[in-house]
């Protein structure tokens, strides 16, 4: 039984890493590189309007809201075995899931309050 | 397994008191190749996708508060510390993507008329979906 329960959780924890997995390598690499790189350098700079009209509409904010969401889930998990494996912290799994699954419920609640 | 190691040796049989096998692994295992490196690296690349989420909500509750905080974030983005983290972690989801495309041929089997697509043209797929979306973001954006 808890066994079963275990690992069908388990198997939802990769599912959503997979998903976050795909849609951060498609989306953040060029939304990083334009907001992290090129607005703050000044090589290109849209008008304040214009993203904020981007950013009031609806579609972007499902897209950006399930990107965040997706995102933590998938750091939340591949951040969880990294301290697993490569810290040797198996015994703290606890505390250690606390963080991550945590971290990423706090995260995405706090996305969908300032995208919405 | 946890019965046998617990179980004493034969008294007096062995020099050496019995217990389970257990090898030592430093902490430090990763430095020692470079294809364990380069894994303990791609596996970090998680820590800066979760850094651009904190980052882009920053930036749309900045626009969302109106210009002038939104000049304000530009601003503080602006600065050499920042200027560097964030292309650290350009470097690092640009790391997660190449290795997440190259190794999507091998968790999806692709068929057409019955055989399988060559991994060369499902990556390909992949890389090139990258493309099309990295263009499509950036024409939004820029408008």
């Amino acid at each position: 039984m808890t066994m079963a329960k275990r690992s069908s959780s388990e198997a939802m924890a990769w599912l959503l890493f997979s998903a976050g997995g795909v849609v951060s390598a498609l989306l953040v690499p060029v939304l990083l590189l334009l907001s992290g790189v090129l607005f703050p350098l000044g090589l290109l700079v849209p008008e304040h309007a214009h993203l904020a009209a981007v950013l009031g509409h609806p579609l972007t904010k499902v897209v950006l809201l399930g990107l965040c969401m997706l995102a933590l889930l998938h750091w939340a998990h591949r951040f969880r075995y990294t301290l697993y494996d490569g810290l040797r912290l198996k015994r703290l799994s606890v505390p250690i899931n606390l963080l991550c699954y945590g971290g990423a419920l706090a995260g995405s609640v706090w996305a969908a309050i300032v995208l919405f | 397994m946890s019965e046998l190691t617990r179980e004493s040796p034969a008294q007096g049989a062995h020099p050496l008191p019995a217990g389970p096998y257990r090898p030592r692994t430093s902490v430090f295992w990763w430095v020692r190749r470079r294809s364990y490196l380069l894994f303990v690296l791609r596996e970090l690349s998680c820590v800066f996708v979760a850094w651009f989420v904190v980052y882009l909500l920053l930036l749309v509750a900045a626009v969302h508060r109106g210009n002038d905080a939104y000049q304000g974030f530009l601003q503080w983005s602006g600065q050499p510390g920042m200027l560097v983290l964030n292309l650290v972690a350009l470097a690092f989801v640009v790391l997660h993507a190449i290795t997440w495309f190259n190794l999507a041929p091998k968790a999806m089997v692709v068929r057409l008329h019955g055989r399988r697509l060559p991994s060369r043209i499902v990556a390909a797929g992949h890389f090139t979906a990258w493309l099309v979306v990295s263009a499509l973001v950036a024409w939004l954006v820029v408008g």
